[in-house]
């Protein structure tokens, strides 16, 4: 759907009447109406992503708070048809960088590269190789562990790793959000993904 | 040097599970996973990570949020 005709979205339109401009309010009272219902229908997913993104429960909510009054507040300047989850998430995104949450949070230091079958290796060393099979190993690993070993990875990669892995983005829309050519996203989640394990493996071989 | 059959096999884990090989790729993983417990395993074991991972790390809005969210509604871009 596109923003009502010619007139321009939200500008006063040539004047013909008042029936006219009243009609037009409307209009457009309708369509924040619809956006602000669309926006909120997201909330359950924009705050699960963005509770892994900062480290407190706390910070999640304010976050998702801000991101919503910015959207609710720019909501014009979204494209109707397009991806309002993606949308949301890339002022999201540049809030939690505003607010410099990142960079207190955590280190920017490159983790050291293990292969991809470092953790499977590490579980099979102690359990045994047919425990692989097995859901169970998995399993083993806590949520707690799970969750910790995110907020302990770099931050870009923890970005594309959250977006991707939790939020169910695309490549081409975690690039979008984060602002960053595909090629990159890509790299940091297969970074992000090994330094997941490598913490994880810290915990699953104990 | 060609890499070992495994070490490829490894190499192609990600974009596997990713789906973003390319079909002469996604053969070759595919065939070399049906003669190789070993990697058959460990894309099994990745497999089922990146699943627990999805899931433990997802948690639920906390009780109120929602409301709060509500109230901002009408934020005028003048306000």
């Amino acid at each position: 759907m596109q923003p009502p005709v010619t007139q321009g979205y939200g500008r006063p339109v040539s004047e013909t009447g008042p029936d006219t401009e009243a009609r037009r309010i409307a209009a457009e009272e309708r369509d924040r109406v619809r956006f602000e219902e669309d926006a909120l229908e997201l909330a359950d997913q924009v705050y699960r992503v963005a509770r892994r993104l900062v480290g407190t429960r706390e910070e999640a909510e304010d976050l998702v708070q801000e991101t919503y009054a910015r959207a609710f507040r720019s909501w014009k300047s979204f494209t109707p048809g397009t991806n309002l989850r993606a949308w949301l998430f890339r002022i999201l995104t540049n809030l939690n960088v505003d607010r410099g949450r990142k960079v207190q949070r955590s280190p920017q230091t490159q983790p050291l590269e293990e292969s991809d079958y470092y953790l499977a290796n590490k579980v099979a060393s102690t359990a045994g190789e047919e425990a692989l099979e097995a859901d169970e190993i998995v399993e083993r690993l806590s949520q707690d562990s799970i969750v910790k070993a995110l907020s302990e990875i770099p931050s870009q990669y923890r970005d594309a790793v959250v977006l991707v892995d939790i939020g169910d983005f695309t490549y081409a829309d975690a690039a979008q959000i984060l602002d960053v050519p595909i090629g990159t996203v890509m790299s940091r989640l297969h970074r992000g993904r090994r330094a997941l394990k490598q913490h994880l493996a810290e915990e699953a071989v104990e | 040097m060609t890499p070992e059959p495994c070490d490829r096999c490894e190499e192609l884990l990600q974009d596997y599970l990713d789906r973003t090989l390319t079909e002469a790729e996604w053969r070759e993983a595919e065939l070399h996973l049906a003669g190789c417990d070993y990697c058959a395993r460990r894309y099994k074991f990745e497999a089922s990570l990146r699943r627990y991972v999805r899931t433990s790390a997802a948690e639920r809005m906390p009780p109120g949020l929602m409301d709060k969210l509500a109230e901002l509604r009408g934020l005028d871009a003048t306000a």
